[in-house]
């Protein structure tokens, strides 16, 4: 039952523009135009000129420099910028600190930015097999896997669907799941790279191992492309031409004992406490609770970390996700329709900022799939790091 | 030619592979100063006549060692090849009929008739002693191929033998492209030890070396781990304030901010806490299927080690496992993990 919301964040910001470039294997051009691109892209989706720009986020793991996108945008004087740490997991954070800039006057308009060529130029997939060490304390943490062969996302999050399967009894199909609803919604998304091509759930039984539990089919894609997302106050959002969707929440997360991707020395590792902590400021901040969210989406690298997200998140109880899933409840018509875009495993690897573009469509009402009666929307950033999410709102 | 490949390589026994080769020089006392300086052999009878009188010799003698060195071809010859010998081809071809196209030399035994004198003139000639019936080993399905080198002087007489073992393999699992495969010394259960092979007399072309694990990024909060591994002692840090174990380690504990700590010697008992089997992306310094686990120490610590001498569809989570050592290359030994009851004597 929704309550007043207790945070002067909740409701102070609002995303008014979003621009993507094509989601493609190769771009065939330069990193920093697919920034430009989307950054003009979501300017004018919000009709707001470059030069009225004050403020510019992104998150590590990003080639392009705030300075860059600035200069190349006519953009001009900047007084915000900021970049969150630990990649994908801070997705929403740069809604978060746009949110906090706008809020505060340290800025008034901010662009939140993500672009890459990790398809065609260097591989995100790989991991950390051939990046080279330093004595920080930043490189030593990936000393006590990378010797042993443990070197790929694909790998790190392995580890954590073996442990959850032993403990709820969760199964591939129960991960499966997941993907196969992702390409059912990316099949009717004309901008997804998987438009028009569903799987079944044998065709996920079929395909090959990549790092036992996880498949081919449990696995996101790498995406060439760029995503923006332009951020005003509340009241400027009621000027402008689309019907804006107001951040009611926005929060960040660390663990106890939180490691990069490897969690695996805490008491229970079939959790995602970080999620938890940034789900209880959530609805903290709002006022509002699971049962106010029409519709969800929850960052999808790989398949198994969404089942833990909805039980964090307080959709279902921990270890029920399973059964939440298979009831088809992450489906238009279900409980929680999630991931209408086709997710990252069906639309597109932009580190969570597309879904955050998503959630804005679904509150426009404008998605491919999209639900009836959305009034919030619940988004994730990435799991098994230090994460952030946010509730996105109509008026 | 009829038969099975195994009957036909060991057909090749008492074939000469090397025709009487003669050293480029003859024993002399520059060629030995160099040797006995980079061996660090100080024994006099090698370089000072009165020495070696004194010994009971005629005069200086080459190390014994030094045997195969005397026919050795030079680096420039070796690298560029030669004509091969009719019972050479044959067998190079049969080794590529049959896929054995990885080596690693298990150990090699010398014998010697006599001490070489200055001016003595060495030739040598090698032929197959033997070929064993087809093995299965941890490295690979294959053959040991003996081989002996004969040395004798100048009036024909032998002057020392040279026994050579070179197990010929099929990799048990493809090597990536451009990849040779390098036996991992604990992977080995059937393998026979692998003595210390010297590159410059092994018959085969330099492979290309098979890349190295990723380096371990040290700093002061974790060197001292790592340098235990290579000592083969796997350390739990403790710290000592409140006797708080930590791993992975770092300066302060968590409990009670103490910067004071020293360390304790895991029993190297625990239980799989969690696994994962790697197939894709295939790095070139590991064989997959890799199976890699976060292990549950006895002292209530985990860490992440792969495990070893285990089919991958037998490990279960809870699985009893004891400490075992991969000695990846002369930098990096890395614990591991094998069955509980399944020790190495
Ligand atoms: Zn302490």
């Amino acid at each position: 039952m929704a309550s007043s919301p207790t945070s002067p964040l909740s409701g102070a910001a609002a995303i008014v523009g979003i621009g993507a470039t094509e989601f493609s294997k190769d771009s065939g051009r330069s990193e920093l135009q697919l920034a430009c691109e989307a950054v003009l892209a979501a300017l004018d989706d919000a009709g707001i000129g470059p030069e009225e720009v004050d403020g510019l986020t992104t998150f590590t793991m990003e080639g392009n420099p705030e300075i860059a996108v600035a200069r190349s945008c006519g953009i001009g004087e900047l007084s915000f910028f900021s970049r969150v740490g630990y990649g994908g997991g801070a997705a929403c954070a740069t809604v978060q600190q746009a949110a906090m800039a706008v809020a505060t006057g340290a800025a008034q308009v901010v662009v939140c930015y993500r672009a890459f060529n990790e398809r065609s130029g260097e591989r995100f997939g790989t991991g950390m097999q051939d990046r080279p060490m330093a004595s920080t304390a930043d490189r030593a943490q990936y000393s006590w896997f990378t010797p042993f062969g443990l070197l790929t996302p694909a790998q790190w999050v392995a580890m954590f669907a073996r442990r959850y399967m032993h403990r709820y009894g969760a199964t591939g199909d129960d991960f499966g799941r997941v993907a196969v609803v992702a390409r059912k919604h990316a099949a009717n998304n004309p901008a997804a790279w998987f438009h028009g091509r569903p799987i079944t759930l044998e065709d996920h039984r079929n395909s090959r191992w990549i790092a036992e539990p996880l498949r081919l089919l449990d696995c996101c894609q790498e995406t060439d492309g760029g995503q923006a997302l332009v951020v005003v106050s509340a009241e400027r959002a009621r000027d402008l031409r689309h019907k804006p969707a107001i951040v009611r929440a926005a929060a960040q997360g660390s663990g106890e004992d939180q490691q990069m991707m490897t969690s695996y020395y805490r008491p229970d590792i079939t959790g995602i406490p970080e999620m938890g902590l940034v789900g209880r400021q959530l609805y903290a901040q709002s006022g509002l609770t699971p049962n106010d969210v029409q519709a969800a989406v929850l960052y999808d690298h790989f398949t198994p970390l969404v089942l833990p997200q909805l039980e964090e998140l307080g959709f279902c109880k921990p270890g029920e996700a399973k059964d939440f899933i298979a009831d088809g409840h992450l489906e238009l018509g279900g409980r929680l329709p999630s991931n209408t875009h086709g997710g990252q495993i069906g639309e597109a690897y932009l580190h969570g900022v597309n879904g955050i573009a998503e959630g804005v469509r679904l509150i426009r009402g404008t998605s491919y799939n999209q639900p009836e009666d959305v009034h919030n929307v619940l988004v994730t950033a990435g799991t098994a790091v230090p994460t952030s999410a946010l509730i996105l709102g109509a008026e | 030619m009829g038969g099975s490949l195994t009957e036909r390589l060991q057909a090749l026994a008492g074939r000469e592979l090397t025709a009487e080769t003669w050293a480029q020089d003859a024993v002399n006392q520059p060629m030995i100063r160099h040797w006995a300086e980079a061996m660090g052999d100080r024994n006099p009878i090698h370089l000072d006549e009165d020495a070696a009188r004194a010994a009971g010799r005629d005069g200086v003698v080459a190390p014994a060692t030094m045997l195969q060195a005397w026919t050795m071809r030079g680096y420039a010859a070796t690298v560029a090849g030669g004509p091969a010998s009719p019972a050479a081809a044959e067998l190079a071809a049969l080794l590529e009929e049959g896929g054995l196209t990885s080596v690693v030399a298990t150990d090699s035994e010398l014998e010697f008739a006599r001490e070489l004198r200055l001016g003595d003139r060495i030739s040598v000639t090698e032929t197959v002693e033997s070929v064993s019936p087809e093995k299965r080993t941890a490295l690979g399905t294959g053959h040991f191929v003996t081989t002996v080198k004969t040395y004798r002087d100048q009036d024909g007489e032998v002057v020392g033998t040279q026994r050579w073992r070179l197990l010929r393999f099929r990799p048990e699992r493809p090597a990536a492209p451009g990849t040779a495969e390098q036996p991992e010394p604990t992977a080995g259960t059937e393998a026979e030890p692998a003595a210390q092979a010297e590159p410059a007399v092994q018959p085969e072309p330099a492979e290309k070396p098979r890349p190295l694990r990723p380096r371990p990024a040290t700093n002061r909060d974790n060197a001292f781990w790592f340098e235990a591994c290579l000592e083969h002692r796997l350390l739990i840090q403790r710290c000592t304030a409140c006797g708080t174990l930590r791993h992975p380690p770092g300066p302060c504990c968590g409990v009670c901010r103490s910067f004071d700590w020293d360390t304790v010697e895991a029993s190297g008992r625990g239980e799989v806490y969690s696994f994962v089997v790697n197939h894709h992306p295939r790095v070139p310094a590991f064989d997959y299927p890799l199976v890699v686990a976060v292990v549950e120490l006895a002292e209530g610590t985990r860490l992440i080690a792969n495990l070893v001498d285990v089919e991958p569809d037998r490990i279960r989570i809870g699985m009893p496992v004891v400490l075992e050592w991969i000695d990846a290359d002369p930098q990096l030994s890395l614990p591991a993990f094998r069955p509980a009851g399944t020790e190495k004597n």
